[in-house]
């Protein structure tokens, strides 16, 4: 009988193929999953933005092949303007839901938090698969909305209610779309809890001898935090989508007001609250843009760090200031609902948390900057993605600064101001947090090293087209572009098409970059040079384990842990760097003073 | 494997402490565990609480928050317009209140019998699964409770759509006998691994912090739908 509360090792080596590769209850096998399901969202994702790009460029560019997608939607291969919003709806929920959150936070967090903790697998292992399969579900609910009905939602990832909790009469996708959309994302926030719960007691409870909370590499305490925050805010929204699914199929009238008429329709609902689907969403949303980013801040300074050889100039400072980030996150939820016709008086008390947030921000990003002057960084592709990581993270984060103002945000709001900030701060900066992983912790995944030449590559490529396409939009929003027109047929806007046709080059080309990333990933899969055990001469228990890790991660002995997690370069010590497990004693290390 | 009438059942307590090196799999960390300088294990901790202990009450708290957010979309969407209607709850949910709470207690019960069984007390643990079925019998009671709530209003012409108030009455009760059910599950695991294979002493504490838990919630609900409805 299966047991999933049972201590640490209860499953066995398994010699099925379907327990090995499919049905697996190996943490890092999930934690694979997760970033396979991560890179084909991601790839969806993007072929979705080039349309979207390639018909604001040129609208009546006729895409060959996209009537077979919709033929509704994109009658002659040119999209419909109903189409283009299901398109960016669809764009923006599966790069939230299932590659900002999947490939940060559940797969590099499934594959290393339990060998950073230094245990043999998470507690729950059954719950950790059923999160992966619940997980992929959601993603065949939400990718089957192309095909059925209508099509996706129109209603963008935020799905503002009444027009998403109407029905078919609110447009295309309004109906049988949006319940497919919302039964997804119920059903992501099922197994995103399911992993939380695995993520949070992995790190209370399953970490090895003399391994403290305190001793965590910075990546492990930003994936505990990370999933903190996962607990409570996914917690949030599978009521709401609950909530929004009764207003479809049951007629019930949580979200829609009284005598609403739409499209010449008198609706039957009565009495219900359009802001009170933005408050649930929002007190989930803005967690869950921290939910992508944080992952991002433990990887990075973990990445440099290593690369830097030595520590940064405060471990302790780092670990607070995220979780002051987790705090902080729900009590800023408002800033996205400055112009929703809320209390003007609440725009004011969600404002002044924004502007403290960036306190937090600031403070890691200084530390980072402190920590490298002086620095002799060792440059590898892993390092050049957290350098441009710290990029974006601070061209995205200054304009953040002035959508946190309310009277500037009247301005800015719902202008590509907006998209520019939020793709820079959380969605590429993200991304290039998942690139750095990826270089960095590929040899300890797969056995095998990536090709570094491609790699620096695709980085430069990816930095430099990744500032061709958001710096302009920043532009296009104070010169009043307003996001989600599908066309620019306003003499004011006019002007601005040669901005949208440079974007969208820079879009396709940055896009085609990242094949150069696919391919490095497949080739150096099979083809890569045979990585050693401790490639990057790094200190934590992962390196400290096979390449790669044995079934259960450490072998016959579990490490004992008997430093800090960042030793390097210290005073007195016999080599460059003292591994955690070293029982080495030492002088100066700043823990053993 | 096969149960004799006479045989005992086997009961695991919590996990022993491993004195000197670590052993495999016991993910022997734990809270505030340093290494003292020079690594002299013999100085090292070696406790650290069953997962299932801490796991449960990271799984409550996300039940906690869901239900808070249904909460919180009760007052504000009864504030938000003059449309709610309050009605009288039908009276068997006083009535399940009771049959919850009853089951919290032969849970109880049957909890300390195989605590005391576990000190070694054996003539008092005769039959800790008896009161294991109690429960189990008294949380089924309360679902078919519930259903008999649901469908007395529903006879009654008060549907999910009927008016937002009946709205979250239905998904409040239907939400919290979801979760019952999930704990009656838990229940027939844990009478499963009593009579059949080894219980731990964390799954049964687990599953009967979950089912007091499912009690004060329902306290918890049926107060506030009193006060609001």
């Amino acid at each position: 009988m299966h047991d999933t509360s049972a201590h640490a090792v209860h499953h066995g080596v398994p010699t099925s193929f379907i327990r090995k590769h499919v049905f697996s209850l190996d943490h890092k096998v999930i934690g694979k999953q997760y970033y396979a399901l991560a890179l084909v969202a991601v790839v969806v994702g993007m072929v979705l933005s080039w349309i979207m790009r390639i018909h604001l460029g040129w609208n009546n560019f006729a895409i060959p092949g996209l009537h077979l997608l919709s033929s509704t939607g994109a009658p002659g291969n040119v999209l419909t303007p109903e189409y283009y919003l299901q398109l960016m709806t669809m764009h923006g929920t599966i790069m939230v839901f299932f590659v900002l959150t999947t490939a940060p936070f559940a797969a590099f967090g499934n594959f290393f938090l339990p060998i950073q903790v230094g245990a043999e697998d998470m507690p729950f292992p059954h719950f950790n698969m059923m999160s992966f399969w619940i997980t992929f579900v959601a993603f065949l609910v939400l990718v089957s909305s192309f095909f059925v009905g209508d099509g996706p939602t129109l209603g963008g990832w935020t799905q503002y209610a009444p027009l998403s909790a109407v029905g078919a009469v609110a447009g295309p996708g309004q109906g049988l779309g949006v319940v497919l959309w919302a039964s997804s994302i119920g059903i992501f926030c099922i197994g995103q809890l399911l992993g939380a719960l695995n993520f949070i007691t992995t790190t209370l409870d399953m970490r090895t001898k003399g391994m403290s909370l305190m001793r965590l590499p910075l990546s492990a305490w930003a994936w505990f935090i990370t999933s903190i925050m996962g607990l409570t805010a996914f917690a949030v929204l599978m009521p709401a989508c609950i909530l929004l699914i009764l207003d479809h199929v049951a007629g019930t009238s949580f979200f829609v007001a009284s005598n609403l008429v739409i499209n010449d329709q008198v609706l039957p609902h009565s009495g219900g609250s359009t802001l009170l689907w933005q408050h649930l969403f929002w007190f989930f949303g803005h967690p869950e843009v921290y939910i992508a980013i944080v992952p991002g801040l433990g990887i990075v300074s973990h990445v440099l760090i290593t690369n830097m050889r030595r520590p940064l100039l405060s471990h302790r400072v780092i670990i607070y200031s995220m979780g002051s980030l987790a705090v902080l996150s729900y009590m800023v939820y408002g800033h996205h609902m400055f112009v929703s016709g809320m209390n003007p008086y609440s725009s004011l008390a969600f404002s002044f948390p924004t502007l403290v947030i960036t306190i937090p921000s600031t403070i890691v990003v200084l530390i980072w900057l402190g920590s490298l002057y002086g620095s002799k960084l060792r440059i590898n592709t892993a390092s050049l993605f957290a350098l441009g990581f710290i990029s974006m993270f601070i061209s995205g984060g200054v304009s953040g600064f002035f959508l946190a103002q309310p009277s500037i945000d009247i301005m800015l709001h719902a202008t590509y101001f907006v998209v520019g900030h939020f793709h820079l701060v959380m969605a590429v900066a993200a991304i290039f947090g998942i690139f750095s992983g990826t270089y960095f912790w590929f040899p300890k995944m797969t056995g095998r090293m990536m090709n570094e030449t491609l790699g620096r590559i695709h980085f430069w490529l990816s930095f430099v087209g990744t500032y061709c396409i958001f710096m302009p939009f920043h532009y296009l929003g104070i010169a009043g572009n307003v996001r989600r027109y599908q066309a620019f047929t306003d003499d004011y806007l006019i002007p601005l098409i040669p901005v949208h046709k440079f974007i969208t080059i820079a879009a396709l080309l940055t896009g085609l970059a990242q094949f150069i990333f696919i391919y490095n990933l497949i080739h150096s899969r099979f083809k890569g040079a045979l990585a050693p055990d401790n490639p990057w001469e790094g200190t934590s228990l992962e390196w400290s384990t096979a390449t790669p890790p044995p079934h259960n991660n450490f072998g016959d002995k579990m490490p004992v842990v008997y430093h800090d997690p960042y030793q390097y370069s210290v005073e007195g010590a016999s080599t460059d760097y003292v591994m955690q497990t070293s029982p080495e004693q030492l002088k100066n290390a700043p823990d053993e003073k | 494997m096969a149960t004799t009438v006479h045989e005992p059942p086997k009961i695991e307590p919590d996990r022993q402490p491993n004195h000197g090196l670590p052993s495999r799999g016991s993910g022997n960390g734990g809270w505030r565990n340093l290494v003292p300088v020079g690594g002299d294990l013999r100085r090292l901790k070696d406790y650290s609480p069953p997962p299932a202990s801490t796991g449960i009450w990271v799984g409550l708290a996300a039940i906690t928050m869901s239900f808070a957010a249904f909460t919180s979309a009760l007052i504000v969407r009864q504030g938000a317009a003059s449309d709610w209607r309050h009605f009288t709850l039908p009276s068997v949910l006083y009535l399940n209140t009771l049959v919850i709470i009853a089951s919290s207690i032969a849970l109880e019960i049957a909890r300390r019998r195989i605590a005391a069984f576990m000190g070694g007390i054996k003539d008092q643990a005769a039959s800790p699964a008896r009161w294991l079925y109690v429960t189990l019998f008294l949380g089924l009671l309360f679902v078919a409770g519930q259903t008999f709530a649901w469908l007395q209003l529903r006879s009654q012409g008060f549907g999910l759509a009927t008016n937002v108030s009946y709205s979250f009455f239905y998904v409040l009760t239907v939400a919290h006998a979801l979760h019952v059910l999930g704990g009656l599950g838990g229940l027939v695991r844990v009478i499963g691994k009593l009579k059949h294979s080894t219980l731990r002493r964390s799954t049964l504490d687990a599953t009967s912090r979950y089912w007091h838990f499912m009690g004060v919630l329902w306290l918890y609900l049926l107060l506030l739908l009193w006060m609001k409805l």
